[in-house]
């Protein structure tokens, strides 16, 4: 069997620099969330829209039935990991210094993940009776 | 400094605006303002859940002129994104990549943002009355 000749030019394995193998996942991930939000934003609309002039007892009573809970938290996970996903590219598109690209991606995770968890928790609250 | 002699691309203002490059700009500016509204669901959450005192600030702060405004971009970035995002999807299957398809798609992008921004508001304010 022959060997399968290297698609890398000898150039490219020289500087080192190349497909971190983690493009794919990323691309898979952001259509994947984005196929998700599009029911759940529609469904997030015409929730808020029917919430219109409502006070805080109607929208407590509406976050405490369990369909909107769950797709709350949905709503909210698909929300952050898009968002995530999309500010990462454009960081990277934008910030050439390493340094400085490598610790605003990681700096932006973890907000979001502080945000998701805030929302989430404060949808499990709510949901508990608050 | 020696200048490579190999060809350059034009700089960015040399080329004429094109519904195409406007709406792939704007679809990186709508994402990066629905992750401000992201930040603003999560405020309106938050404030539900602390109790009637954070829920009245916050909805004072959304019934301001300020807020309004804000509330009224996220509606229209989220159409827009949402919308175009559908295109985006369309394309990644291959299809409706010809250039008749693309001009099509943006044009129809910017008429369902429209509608759906103005159908919601409407919606919500014959509700809220």
């Amino acid at each position: 069997m022959m060997a399968t000749p290297p698609l890398r030019s000898p150039l490219g394995r020289a500087i080192g620099l190349g497909s971190a193998k983690e493009g794919l996942g990323h691309w898979w991930a952001q259509r994947i969330t984005a196929l998700a939000l599009v029911p759940l934003a529609l469904w997030f609309v015409v929730a808020v829209v029917e919430l219109a002039g409502a006070d805080r007892a109607m929208v407590v009573a509406w976050v405490r039935q369990p369909l909107p809970a769950v797709l709350l938290v949905s709503l909210l996970i698909a929300t952050f990991y898009h968002g995530a996903l999309g500010l990462q590219v454009v960081i990277e598109d934008y910030i050439k210094n390493d340094a400085l690209r490598f610790g605003l991606v990681i700096i932006m995770r973890l907000l979001a993940i502080v945000f998701v968890l805030r929302g989430i928790f404060a949808v499990i609250k709510l949901s508990l009776g608050a | 400094m020696t200048s490579d002699p190999r060809p350059l691309s034009p700089h960015l203002q040399i080329y004429r605006w094109q519904l195409t490059s406007v709406l792939s700009i704007l679809h990186r500016v709508a994402g990066l303002a629905l992750a401000v509204g992201a930040i603003l669901l999560v405020w309106w959450l938050g404030a539900a859940a602390d109790g009637p005192e954070a829920y009245a600030g916050m909805q004072a702060f959304l019934g301001s002129w300020v807020g309004r405004i804000l509330l009224f971009g996220w509606s229209l970035a989220l159409f827009y994104h949402l919308c175009n995002g559908l295109r985006h999807l369309w394309w990644d299957s291959g299809r409706g990549l010809e250039l008749k398809s693309v001009y099509g798609g943006g044009w129809a992008v910017v008429a369902g943002t429209i509608v759906l921004t103005l159908v919601a508001w409407i919606a919500a304010t014959l509700g809220s009355q």
